[in-house]
C-alpha cells in the first residue's frame, strides 16, 4: 500500500495561527474568581537540621490564607520510578532536614503575591548545618556525610550491564587505552517557568492545570501526596513553553497548590520566576566516567569497560532513568565483543539533576565520542573509517537490550562525510580551523516501566461524526515539539480525512483515554501514533460493512478511505462519501456514536526501547588563538529518523538541537560556590546560544523504514541533542591542538593549553 | 507611594488605570488589560519574552514602569494583525516557515522583528540575526526565525505595505 500523501509533509503547526498571535494560553496566563496566590520560602542551606519552624507571624498577617510546613502534609514519599519504592525519596516540604539550597520548607497562599511574599519573610527557621557534599568523589569517599541516611554510602542506585568476555578480549587488544572524563551540568532553560493552577472541587477533588510534559504522573503522584483516590485528582495543561525533560515529575508546587486549594476551599496559582528555574531547578546530570577501550590493530572494537558516577543532587528525581540509559549509550553505536557498564548515581547537596533531552546519553557519548576520535588518531585511521568498520546494522543485537530493528548508521556517516567535505577538507588543513566528528544513537520512547503504570503506555480515542469530522482523543503531551500536528496528520492519513476535521482534546486526565505516559524518550509519534492507527482500524472496521452492504460488493475487496471517500481499491468510482458512510453506519447502531480506542505497549522489544535512531553530525569551527574564542562555522548533519511524518517539524527539532548542542559544549554551565549556592541565576549570566551564535546547517535525512513505527516512523530530535558537544571537540582539538576532557570548552581553557595563559 | 492614575492606549484601545508606581508595564498589560500574549520569561529584562512596542520602539515590557507609559502608544502582539480574522505578514511568516515551537518567545520574537523592518525594511541575514540577539529561543535554534523574517521583509516589501 503507498504511504498517503499527508505523511511526510511540511504542514505548518496547527497551533501556530494562535501563537504568533498571543491568543494560545499557558499556565501562567489562566486565572480563576479567589484565586490566591502561593510561593514558597526555600532553604539557604545546603544540608542542614531543622531545629524549629515559626511561621504564626506569618499566619497572623492579614491577607495570608494557609501556610504550610513539612509537619503540615501527608508523610507520603514520591518519586517517578514507583516500581522501585525505596527510589521514592521526596517529599513537596523537607520534614526534618534540608538537602540542597532551594529545597522547599514552606508554602504560603495569600490574596496577592506582594502578601505572600512577605509572609514568607516571616517564617522563622532555626537550622543546625551538616557537612556539605558536592561532587561524586567526595560523597563516595570513605565516611562521607549521608544526604539520606538510608542509602549506603550516598549511592542511590547501582546499573550493571555485563557481557562478553571482557579480561579475554583485553588480552586480546592491540591496542588499549585508559580516559576519564568530566562533564558538567547544564539547564532545560525552557522559556516558559514553570507554573499550576489549583481549583478544589466537591468532595475533595481537584483539578491542577500545570505546566508538564507527563499529566498522567503527576496525576498519579499528586493523588498518592494527597492521600486521595487517583480519580480525584484531575490534571490538565494548556499551551507548556517548552520542556526538554525538565517538567516530567510531580513538583513541589504542584503538590502545595493542590494542598492549599483543597483546605482553603480557594483557587491556589503558584509560578517560579527564572531565578528559582536556574538556581533550583532540574538539570542535566553532572558525571565523572572513566573509559577503558581495546581494539585490534586494524581497528576492531573488542572491548569496553564504562565506569560513570551521576552526580544526582539531593533526590533521585529521573537520575535512575539517566543511569540505565547512560550504560545503554555507553556502547550503542558500535559492535562489541565484550561490554561492561558500572553505573552509579550518587546523592550530593546539589539541586537534583534529572531527565534533560538525551537523558544520560549525552554525556555518555561525549566520553565516548571523544575516545573514537583519540583511537583514530593513535591507529592513524580515519575517524570515519574506524566507526564504519565497527559501526551498527540493522538486525544487530545489543545482548540483553535489543535487537535493532532498522538502522541507517553507516549511510549516515556515508552522507556526513559527503556533505561536510570531509575527506578534501582534512586533506587540506587550515591553521585555527578544525573538522570533527560526533555520533549518537537513541531511544523511540522506553520499554522498562518505571513508573509501573496498570495501562497501556499509550492510548488513543478516536470518534467520527456524521459531518465527516473526526476528534482524537489522548493524554499525549505537546510542549512544542509538535504532536499536537503531528497525530492528527497519522489520524488524517488512516481516516483519508483534511486534518482540519480533526478536533484534538489533549492532556486532560479526566477525559482522554488512560493513559499516555507524557513526553520523553521521544516516545510520543511512535507509541501514540502506533495507537491512533489502532483505533482508526476499528473505526474503519465498523464503517466497511457499510461499503460491502450497501454496494453487494465481495468479502475479498479490499476498501480505501482516501480524500474524503471510502471506496473498492480495485475500482475507485465504486464508493460513496467519508461522511455519508459514517452517517449510514450510525444508522444501523441504534443511536450509538462511532467510537474506537486504541493502546500500544512495546512487547517482546527488549529491555530498552521499540525503536533506536541513528546519525552522525560534522562540526566545522574557527578557533581565535589569540582570544580563545571558538566560532561554530557550520554543522553537518546526516541522520535516519526512519520515515519523517512531517518533515519541517523534524528540521525544527534539529536545529533547536544544535542550538542546546552548542550551548552545552561552549558556554551553558551552572556555578556555584563551596557552599552549593548557584551563582549565575539569570540569563545574563547563564549564557544560552543567540540568534548571533547559531552557525549555518545542512542536513540529510537517510531515509529507513522502522517496522515497529507508524508509517515507518522513529525518534527524531532527542537523540541530535547528543552529536553536538563532541563533534565540536574534536574539530577544536584538529584546530588547536587542545583536546577538551572536562566540559564545557570555554577560552580560558584554550589558551590554557595553548601555553597563552597560566 | 500614592496610586497614579495613567492613560495606556494599548492596540489603539485607550485605557484609564490607576496603578501602584512600582507595578511594571507587563504586569498590568497582563493582569489588568487581560493581554496576556505578552510573555514573562525572565522579568529580567534578559530574554525578550515580554516584549512590546512603545511608539513605535520595541521594549522589554518587565523592565518598563506602567507609569511611564503613560499616554504613550503601546502595541502588544494582540494588536500586530489588522483584524482579528488576519494575520500580519510576520505572523504569517512565522506559522508558515516553522519558526514556533513551543510559542512562548514568538510574540516577543515577532515584535522585536517588526521594530528592525520598521526601521530596517530590507535586513541582511545578519542585520536579522542583531536584531534578534536580545530574543531567546530554547526551541527553533532561531534559523528559521531568521528565514520568516527575511522571507516577511520581502513580501511586505513587495506588496508596498507597510507592517
Amino acid at each position: 500500500m503507498k504511504t498517503p500523501s499527508i505523511i511526510g509533509q511540511s504542514i505548518p503547526r496547527l497551533d501556530g495561527p494562535a501563537k504568533v498571535t498571543g491568543r494560545a494560553l499557558y499556565t501562567n496566563d489562566l486565572s480563576l474568581p479567589g484565586m490566591l496566590y502561593g510561593k514558597l520560602l526555600r532553604s539557604p542551606l545546603a544540608h542542614a537540621k531543622i531545629t524549629r519552624i515559626d511561621v504564626s507571624r506569618a499566619k497572623a498577617l492579614p491577607g495570608v490564607k494557609d501556610v504550610i510546613t513539612g509537619a503540615d502534609i501527608p508523610q507520603v514519599k514520591y518519586g517517578n520510578w514507583r516500581l522501585v519504592p525505596q527510589s521514592q525519596d521526596e517529599m513537596a516540604l523537607a520534614v526534618d532536614k534540608v538537602r540542597f539550597v532551594g529545597d522547599e520548607v514552606a508554602a504560603v497562599c495569600a490574596i496577592d503575591a506582594d502578601t505572600a511574599q512577605r509572609a514568607l519573610e516571616l517564617i522563622e527557621v532555626e537550622y543546625e548545618e551538616l557537612p556539605v557534599i558536592l561532587s561524586v568523589e567526595e560523597a563516595t569517599a570513605e565516611g562521607a556525610a549521608l544526604v539520606h541516611d538510608e542509602s549506603e554510602g550516598n549511592v542511590s542506585l547501582v546499573r550493571k550491564i555485563d557481557y562478553g568476555d571482557l579480561e579475554a578480549m583485553f588480552a586480546k587488544a592491540d591496542y588499549i587505552r585508559e580516559d576519564t572524563f568530566k562533564v558538567h551540568p547544564v539547564q532545560h532553560a525552557y522559556m516558559e517557568p514553570c507554573s499550576c493552577l489549583a481549583a478544589s472541587e466537591e468532595g475533595d477533588r481537584v483539578s491542577l492545570w500545570t505546566s508538564t510534559q507527563t499529566p498522567y504522573i503527576v496525576q498519579c503522584l499528586l493523588a498518592s501526596t494527597l492521600g486521595l483516590p487517583e480519580n480525584n485528582v484531575r490534571v490538565m495543561k494548556v499551551q507548556v513553553g517548552g520542556g526538554f525533560g525538565g517538567k516530567m515529575e510531580l513538583r513541589p508546587w504542584e503538590f502545595c497548590a493542590s494542598f492549599m486549594s483543597l483546605r482553603t476551599g480557594r483557587p491556589v496559582k503558584f509560578t517560579l520566576t527564572r531565578a528559582d528555574e536556574l538556581a533550583f531547578g532540574r538539570r542535566r546530570h553532572a558525571m565523572s566516567i572513566y573509559s577503558k577501550v581495546g581494539f585490534s590493530k586494524d581497528g576492531k572494537l573488542l572491548a569496553k569497560d564504562f565506569q560513570v558516577m551521576l552526580d544526582g543532587g539531593a533526590y533521585n528525581a529521573m537520575g535512575p532513568t539517566a543511569t540505565f540509559l547512560c550504560g545503554t549509550f555507553g556502547n550503542m553505536l558500535y559492535n562489541y565483543p565484550a561490554y561492561r557498564y558500572f553505573g552509579r548515581h550518587v546523592y550530593t547537596n546539589k539541586p537534583p539533576a534529572s531527565a534533560m533531552r538525551g537523558f544520560g546519553a549525552p554525556q555518555a557519548a561525549f566520553a565516548a565520542e571523544t575516545q573514537m576520535n583519540m583511537v583514530a588518531e593513535e591507529l592513524g585511521i580515519d575517524p570515519i573509517d574506524l566507526r564504519l568498520m565497527n559501526a551498527m546494522q540493522t538486525g544487530d543485537v545489543i545482548p540483553d537490550v535489543a535487537t535493532i530493528s532498522s538502522c541507517g548508521f553507516k549511510e549516515s556517516l556515508e552522507k556526513v562525510r559527503q556533505i561536510s567535505g570531509w575527506d578534501e577538507k582534512r586533506g587540506n588543513p587550515k591553521p585555527g580551523k578544525g573538522l570533527g566528528i560526533g555520533c549518537f544513537s537513541f531511544i523511540s520512547g522506553g520499554v522498562f516501566n518505571w513508573f509501573n503504570t496498570k495501562y497501556n503506555f499509550s492510548a488513543a480515542e478516536v470518534k467520527v461524526f456524521e459531518d465527516g469530522t473526526a476528534q482524537l482523543a489522548t493524554m499525549a503531551c505537546d510542549i512544542g515539539q509538535g504532536p499536537d500536528t503531528v497525530l492528527r496528520q497519522i489520524l488524517a492519513a488512516e481516516l483519508g480525512i483534511p486534518i482540519d476535521k480533526i478536533r484534538l482534546i489533549s492532556m486532560d486526565t479526566a477525559t482522554t483515554p488512560k493513559a499516555d505516559l507524557g513526553t520523553w524518550g521521544s516516545r510520543v509519534t511512535l507509541m501514540n501514533g502506533n495507537a491512533i492507527i489502532e483505533a482508526a482500524g476499528k473505526i474503519k472496521d465498523m464503517l466497511r460493512p457499510v461499503l460491502f452492504s450497501e454496494l453487494d460488493l465481495n468479502q475479498i475487496h479490499d476498501v480505501a478511505f482516501e480524500d474524503e471517500r471510502v471506496f473498492v481499491r480495485a475500482n475507485p468510482k465504486k464508493g460513496m462519501g467519508f461522511a455519508e458512510c459514517v452517517y449510514k453506519a450510525l444508522r444501523g447502531r441504534e443511536g450509538e456514536p462511532l467510537t474506537a480506542r486504541g493502546y500500544y505497549t512495546p512487547r517482546n522489544k527488549g529491555l530498552v526501547s521499540p525503536a533506536f535512531s541513528f546519525g552522525a553530525q560534522v562540526a566545522e569551527v574557527e578557533v581565535d588563538t589569540g582570544t580563545g574564542l571558538i566560532r561554530v562555522e557550520k554543522m553537518y548533519t546526516a541522520h535516519d529518523c526512519g520515515v519523517p511524518i512531517n518533515k519541517m517539524s523534524v528540521e525544527g527539532q534539529l536545529e533547536g538541537a544544535i542550538q542546546m548542542g552548542l550551548g552545552y559544549a561552549l558556554m551553558e554551565n551552572l556555578i556555584m560556590d563551596d557552599k552549593g549556592r548557584t551563582l549565575n541565576t539569570t540569563f545574563l549570566d547563564y549564557k544560552m546560544p543567540t540568534a548571533e551564535d547559531m552557525p549555518p546547517g545542512e542536513s540529510a535525512d537517510v531515509i529507513t523504514y522502522e517496522p515497529e513505527g507508524p508509517y515507518g516512523a522513529k525518534e527524531a530530535g532527542e537523540g541530535l541533542a547528543i552529536p553536538t558537544a563532541p563533534a565540536i571537540t574534536h574539530a577544536v582539538h584538529q584546530a588547536t591542538g587542545y583536546r577538551c576532557m572536562e566540559t564545557p570548552i570555554t577560552p580560558e581553557k584554550v589558551l590554557r593549553a595553548l601555553g597563552k595563559i597560566k | 507611594m500614592a496610586k497614579q492614575n495613567i492613560e495606556l492606549i494599548v492596540n489603539g484601545d485607550r485605557y484609564q488605570l490607576t496603578v501602584e508606581p512600582s507595578r511594571m508595564l507587563v504586569d498590568v498589560l497582563r493582569e489588568d488589560l487581560g493581554l496576556t500574549g505578552t510573555k514573562i520569561g525572565c522579568a529580567q529584562g534578559d530574554c525578550g519574552a515580554c516584549t512590546v512596542l512603545m511608539d513605535g520602539v520595541s521594549v522589554s515590557s518587565c523592565l518598563t514602569l506602567a507609569v511611564e507609559a503613560h499616554q504613550r502608544d503601546i502595541t502588544t502582539i494582540e494588536g500586530l494583525a489588522a483584524s482579528p480574522q488576519d494575520l500580519h505578514p510576520l505572523q504569517e511568516a512565522f506559522v508558515q516557515h516553522g519558526a514556533v515551537q513551543c510559542g512562548y518567545c514568538s510574540p516577543g520574537m515577532i515584535l522585536s522583528a517588526k521594530h528592525l523592518l520598521d526601521h530596517n525594511p530590507k535586513p541582511s541575514e545578519e542585520e536579522i540575526r542583531q536584531g534578534l540577539s536580545g530574543n531567546l529561543c530554547r526551541c527553533t535554534g532561531y534559523n528559521k526565525i531568521v528565514e520568516a523574517i527575511g522571507d516577511a521583509a520581502e513580501k511586505m516589501a513587495a506588496s508596498g505595505k507597510e507592517g
